[in-house]
């Protein structure tokens, strides 16, 4: 019962993660393999806005992830968007190596042991529900993710806007001729994307080692949880991210060895039986 | 306090001036290790900085030996490590081989350098087989091993109380040797493993392992694991009131730069068991000092035994007028040090070095006056019972 717990809470960082990605490639069609790097620029600028400015925990959940899409937007606007006649692939190496730049440059000036970052002082202790002692901190993560998965969800699918970036993937001709500017729609979502890669950065900054390897980590495994929901589905990424955390949380009780391969087994296992994802629709 | 350093080096200058000084000696050092990875702040450019300063303070240029220091990154890969070191001794003319952390690539370095007839001088590998079952004559490891870290933290922890033991091991070579070497150290203290989970390497959430820790009823939670790893599960332990709720963590290796990493806030109380400490007497404030400045960091033990080492080496280069492989390692096992950093020891025939170990005890917060400010020293082990005696299995020692 712990266990799953945990699994849940764990696949609350892969729903978040693999969200960014999904709506990334969802309507930019392209693969950010930066995503990782800016997870982790989430959880470094979470550090920086406390040491240096004094801004705590609670701001930074807001500021960090703005400050880092930020990036994103600009990132977009000076290189992505040169790159979407293109094949996929070009993004891919692209945000691969912009990836490798951003890690070696933390790398840099903080080095690889990593940073210290406390947990909030509301949020420090934990409940004892008999079965389990819960840090309150973890409770927080899965009810954030949660409000955040549903929240952008519901944006995508269900709301005006939403229903105007859709069709602005389908045909963006025909969008851009009822007057609305996609290109900066785009580069918006691009930012938005990001910005929920930072806030899963700065989610897990209490808890996970702050170091400018952490996205790197965390990132392949992300990439796993997106191709088994269904590249670029929305739904298909929150609900693999919530349901592969439960998995691997049940398969580091009983073979915890295997903890580690698990996901890919099973990515290799839906990639068999239904290649375009189990929420993905045919090509 | 240049004064005393002036001093100081022209103390040593006269004590080991030796039989030749105007002699004309080229040496070439690589320091191969981890640049870019996960050991890169507890070796890395730290490394290279501590063997220029052990070129430096030794007075190489005045005592007319030519001393001239490369380095590359292994990144933790045995076969990288051993093209690099074949290329070094076959091709530019490397005489030693300074720190190579990671046991496996350690592992293949010392066997090429013995192959090549040269000098490898370890500092950052864990391994007790470098001077076990595939020892070399060529090998000296210097700062610490796997055994020494069990009989430092594994046996203080058990004569303190900790009975029970429960370990989280990081699933490779590394992981299983220090979850066995303490295993050992624990059941000959009268304690007893009641339980273990391999843990995957790499791994960023360990809520899960610590939570099957905590229901194995043990004492002592020993992690067998190291940097990032050794961060993430202290962090976790923290946030889940494991040692608030009685049962204590031993982090079976762990250096200076993780716990600064982790913060005095979350990592107080831990026990550890290290060679070397900046803040231990004078000589090593005032090297770490020096080093700081020129690294921005204070330097673990690692960087400090790849000092002292060099150091080691040179003077011997000095006394033997020589460069000579199997004379000069033969005169640093004959020779005793007094070392700055590590005290009085030896270099014994296999190729360990015996010297003074340290259990510390990180500080609370409120105890901790700077960043650095990290540990209080509980206990001296003396070398002897701290590293394991010499083993048959090692056999080329007479």
């Amino acid at each position: 019962m712990g266990q799953l717990l945990l699994g849940l809470i764990n696949g609350s960082f892969y729903a978040v993660l693999s969200l960014g990605l999904a709506v990334i490639f969802g309507l930019l069609n392209i693969i950010n393999f930066s995503h990782g790097a800016q997870y982790m620029m989430g959880a470094f600028v979470a550090w920086m806005l406390l040491n240096y400015l004094g801004i705590g925990y609670w701001p930074a959940l807001v500021l960090a992830p703005l400050i880092v899409g930020a990036t994103g937007i600009v990132l977009e606007k000076v290189a992505l968007s040169r790159l979407y006649k293109l094949d996929h692939l070009y993004g891919l190496l692209l945000t691969f190596g912009i990836a490798l730049i951003i890690q070696g440059l933390f790398r840099n000036y903080y080095g690889i042991s990593g940073l210290p970052y406390q947990i909030p002082e509301a949020l420090s202790g934990g409940q004892n529900l008999g079965f389990m002692f819960l840090p309150n901190y973890r409770a927080w993560i899965v009810v954030a993710s949660v409000v955040v998965c549903f929240s952008t969800w519901f944006m995508i699918e269900k709301t005006r806007l939403g229903a105007y970036l859709r069709a602005a993937t389908e045909n963006p001709a025909l969008v851009g001729a009822f007057g609305i500017n996609v290109p900066r729609m785009i580069t918006l979502t691009y930012g938005f994307g990001v910005a929920l890669a930072a806030f899963a950065g700065v989610l897990a900054a209490p808890i996970y080692a702050v170091n400018p390897n952490m996205g790197a980590d965390l990132i392949i495994v992300v990439f796993a949880v997106v191709v088994i929901g269904g590249m670029g589905s929305i739904m298909g990424a929150i609900v693999t991210g919530y349901g592969l955390g439960l998995i691997e949380g049940l398969t580091r009780v009983f073979y915890p060895e295997g903890s580690a391969v698990v996901i890919f087994v099973i990515m290799a296992i839906v990639l068999l039986i239904k290649p375009e994802g189990l929420f993905g629709r045919a090509a | 306090m240049f004064r005393k350093v002036a001093l100081g080096s022209l103390a040593l200058a006269t004590m080991t001036a030796g039989p030749a000084l105007a002699q004309d000696i080229s040496i070439k050092l690589g320091v191969l290790n981890d640049r870019s990875g996960v050991y890169a702040d507890l070796s890395g450019e730290g490394s290279v900085v501590a063997a220029r300063m052990a070129v430096e303070d030794f007075g190489a240029a005045d005592k007319g030996i030519k001393v001239e220091i490369v380095s590359a990154d292994h990144q933790n890969k045995p076969d990288i490590a051993s093209n690099i070191a074949r290329q070094w001794y076959d091709a530019d003319g490397v005489d030693a081989i300074l720190d190579v952390p990671t046991s496996s690539a350690a592992l293949a370095v010392a066997e090429i350098t013995a192959q090549a007839g040269k000098v490898f001088l370890n500092s950052g590998a864990a391994t007790t087989d470098l001077t076990g079952a595939q020892c070399q004559p060529t090998t000296i490891h210097w700062t610490y091993d796997t055994a020494a870290l069990a009989n430092g933290t594994g046996k203080a922890v058990t004569e303190a109380g900790g009975k029970k033991w429960f370990f989280l091991t990081a699933d490779y070579a590394f992981g299983h040797a220090l979850e066995r070497d303490t295993t050992a150290v624990v059941t000959a203290t009268g304690g007893e493993v009641v339980g273990q989970v391999n843990v995957p390497f790499p791994a960023t959430d360990f809520s899960s392992f610590l939570l099957q820790a905590q229901g194995s009823g043990a004492d002592v939670i020993g992690l067998a694991n190291a940097g990032g790893d050794t961060v993430n599960a202290i962090k976790q332990a923290s946030e889940f009131g494991i040692t608030q709720a009685g049962q204590q963590l031993a982090a079976l290796l762990m250096f200076v730069t993780d716990v600064h990493a982790l913060g005095a806030e979350t990592a107080q109380g831990l026990s550890l068991t290290e060679a070397f400490y900046w803040d231990q007497n004078d000589s090593t404030r005032e090297w770490s000092a020096r080093f700081e400045e020129r690294q921005g960091a204070k330097p673990t033990m690692v960087q400090a035994g790849v000092y002292s080492s060099t150091m080691h080496y040179l003077r011997a280069v000095e006394a033997v007028g020589s460069s000579d492989s199997k004379e000069v390692v033969a005169k640093m096992k004959a020779t005793e040090f007094d070392d700055p950093l590590f005290g009085k020891g030896y270099v014994r025939g296999d190729g360990r070095v015996i010297h003074d170990m340290f259990l510390f005890e990180v500080k609370k917060p409120a105890d901790s006056t700077s960043e650095w400010d990290l540990y209080n020293q509980i206990a001296v082990i003396s070398g002897e019972d701290a590293f394991l005696p010499m083993r048959d299995e090692c056999d080329f020692t007479e």
